[in-house]
């Protein structure tokens, strides 16, 4: 029993490198991106594994009901991107914007990344934790600015001067902890061992978890994106390859997010220490309000949907600031919807940017005349994203809504009136996109729908359907993260 | 611990957040990068004595690394840049310097402020040693946001790095991080280098194609 779960982990994570150590080695670049999808898809069936089977915590390595969650749909969109990436990548080196070269390097670079983030899920050394992140860190920003132009150099650039700094305030953030911990659980590995930290809490010291909580909270919230620390993030979104823009929204945000979360239960856990809630809710409510006005503004498509994340990454960030099993429970199904739809949206995006041969909105126009598939894929997605019946992301939003009106009415108020300022843009922008009077190139487009298709299907289903299983599953994560 | 011991530590803290504030005030590249080469010093003095007397040997590879790439290594590679690409007189502080010390000492104190009251608890060595690294990280904050150029931005982020090394080392007995974060800052300088590289030279040659298209009348 125990045999295939640890096997599961060395999977989950050994693949991936042992996957990016191959391809950045293989010089031809049609068997590297099955190679790449391959890879993918047997990291996903060893994460699908680990929902039956669970290795006990060791030092370094949890599985535990959250990280399941968030392992799961990593990997599942780690997978469906990498079938996308083959057909993106194709186009790519067909124009000649990438070379064979750069080829393997974005291959290798991609499981790395996938590396990097399994690590940071199945972490259970909070410094472990911080490395792995920074290695994802690092592996976006090289594959952010792989294209060489100006805009995609200063967009790795600024991605990777803030990325650092939230980075280095993490770091401080977790040596904190650690000596708040030290003080009762004593010098050594346990004292910076999650599950350790979690039954400890109770013991350490407010004021060092207060102090360190800011820093973690703004050093890692750099990365989920928060206003005002989401400089970084439509730039780096709109100038890397459409794949990394899918996985950046798609997962990094996500685990960035989830280490928020871990070091949250450690300050719930400890009495004296200040309530995180309020913290996190007043960012997620600025993040959400800020960005649905900032999406009116905004002529590349890359970056508005970039902007869509950082109002859903707020909606997330503050469902768990309310806390409660139903926001919670609330909060977790967004952030998997988001994922989802995000996803796709970026899927279709690119595979629309690669026919115009444009990002501009400007130069795209009648795309459900053009491009049927597409077209109507963006359609869906973007009532999918921005919160329509009967798309999953409506039931969510309704829950957080109405979960966080009982307790805090003026809040719950400005987050719905937030949300309808966000559909009123993205509605604006793809009556432009999707109809009227075709604009730019016709010519077919030769995109793998399979991909944006299945994960549409999922979020539509989960809007009308959802398995109790799920249900019952992510009430009990909820109820944790309590 | 002797009383020696620690002012000895103070020091090279303390000494830490001087040459901080030293960094602020270059207006000269290569005199910047010559006070980072000193900032890397009193980083790995501090650790090396921080490994003598909390009698953790393995410090002393992270006090050898910050020595030989951060004090070395890295100055040398930024002088051949500087020089390469004929940048050695622009420094271009977004705040003038003077009010930059001053934001500088607000900062320290701050850090003071903060760390002190809450830090009772943690031992006098991880104190006053948090209070400083709080300091340098601070002041290195400040520079890369005072500063356009490429140069001085990564330089404040390795400042920032070895304030964080400070801290790593005060809090005794922490696992892992120290060498970790230490190979991490050595991939952190090699990629810093490595796109500021590509960035400045790509970024001249288009610049001037730009200008020539323009003015010519035609866009690119």
């Amino acid at each position: 029993m125990s045999d295939a779960a640890a096997l599961a982990v060395a999977g989950i994570l050994g693949v991936p490198a042992l996957a990016a150590a191959l391809l950045a080695l293989l010089p031809d670049d049609r068997t590297a991106a099955r190679l790449n999808a391959l890879a993918a898809l047997a990291t996903l069936a060893c994460a699908l594994v680990l929902l039956a089977h669970r290795p006990p915590p060791g030092p370094f390595l949890i599985v535990d009901d959250l990280n399941v969650v968030f392992i799961v749909l990593g990997t599942f969109v780690g997978f469906t991107t990498s079938v996308f990436s083959a057909s993106y990548i194709a186009h790519e080196l067909e124009i000649g914007r990438l070379t064979p070269a750069y080829l393997r390097f974005y291959h290798a670079m991609y499981q790395t990344l996938m590396f990097a983030m399994n690590l940071a899920l199945l972490s259970n050394n909070i410094g472990l934790m911080w490395v792995a992140v920074e290695l994802a860190t690092l592996t976006t920003v090289l594959m952010v600015g792989i294209y060489r132009t100006p805009a995609a150099l200063e967009a790795a650039w600024k991605y990777f001067i803030l990325g650092s700094v939230g980075i280095a305030l993490a770091l401080f953030g977790t040596i904190l902890v650690y000596l708040a911990a030290r003080a009762s659980v004593g010098e050594g590995l346990d004292a910076m061992a999650w599950s350790v930290l979690v039954e400890r809490a109770h013991g350490f010291d407010p004021a060092l978890l207060n102090l360190a909580f800011v820093f973690l909270l703004l050093g890692y919230g750099t990365k989920v994106g928060l206003v005002p620390l989401h400089a970084w993030l439509p730039d780096a979104h709109a100038e890397g390859p459409t794949p990394i823009s899918a996985v950046l929204s798609g997962l990094l945000l996500n685990v960035a997010l989830f280490a928020v979360l871990r070091f949250k239960t450690i300050m719930s856990a400890n009495p004296g220490a200040l309530a995180p809630g309020p913290l996190m809710v007043s960012l997620g409510l600025l993040s959400v309000v800020f960005a649905s006005f900032m999406l009116y503004r905004r002529q590349d498509i890359k970056r508005l949907f970039a902007y869509s994340s950082i109002e859903h990454m707020g909606i997330i960030t503050f469902a768990f600031g309310m806390g409660g099993p139903l926001a919670n429970f609330a909060g977790l199904l967004h952030m998997t919807l988001h994922s989802l739809t995000k996803s796709a949206i970026f899927y279709c995006v690119g595979h629309i940017a690669q026919v115009k041969g444009t990002q501009q909105m400007s130069g795209i126009r009648g795309l459900t005349v053009t491009h049927p598939l597409l077209g109507w894929g963006l359609v869906l997605g973007v009532v999918a994203i921005a919160g329509l019946p009967p798309m999953g992301i409506f039931m969510t939003e309704f829950l957080i809504i109405t979960s966080s009106f009982a307790r805090e009415p003026v809040l719950a108020v400005v987050l719905g009136l937030s949300i309808l300022v966000a559909l009123g843009a993205l509605f604006l922008r793809l009556n432009t996109l999707a109809f009227g009077d075709p604009q730019g190139s016709a010519e077919p487009s030769k995109a793998s729908f399979a991909p944006l298709f299945a994960h549409l299907v999922l979020v539509l289903a989960a809007g009308i359907w959802l398995p109790p299983a799920l249900v019952a599953w992510f009430q009990h994560v909820a109820r944790l993260l309590n | 611990m002797d009383r020696l011991a620690l002012d000895v530590a103070h020091l090279f803290a303390g000494g830490l957040v001087l040459v901080s504030f030293l960094l602020l005030y270059q207006d000269r590249m290569t005199g910047l990068v010559n006070t980072f080469a000193m900032h890397a010093v009193v980083v790995s003095l501090s650790v090396a004595w921080q490994a003598y007397i909390q009698e953790a040997p393995h410090l002393y590879i992270t006090a050898a690394i910050a020595l030989v790439v951060k004090a070395f290594v890295i100055p040398l590679a930024l002088h051949r840049i500087i020089v390469r690409l004929g940048i050695h007189k622009t420094i271009e502080p977004v705040v003038g310097i003077g009010l930059t010390m001053l934001a500088g000492i607000g900062l320290v104190a701050l850090s003071i402020m903060v760390m002190l009251p809450i830090t009772a608890q943690a031992g006098t060595l991880a104190r006053e040693d948090l209070a400083f690294a709080l300091s340098v990280i601070l002041l290195g904050l400040l520079m890369m946001v005072t500063r356009r150029n490429a140069v001085s931005q990564v330089i404040g982020f390795m400042s920032i790095e070895n304030g964080l090394i400070l801290a790593a080392t005060g809090a005794k007995g922490m696992p892992l991080v120290v060498e970790i974060s230490v190979a991490f800052s050595i991939l952190v300088a090699l990629i810093v280098i490595g796109i500021f590289l590509f960035r400045i030279r790509e970024r001249f040659e288009t610049v001037d194609i730009h200008l020539l298209h323009e003015h010519r009348g035609e866009q690119p």
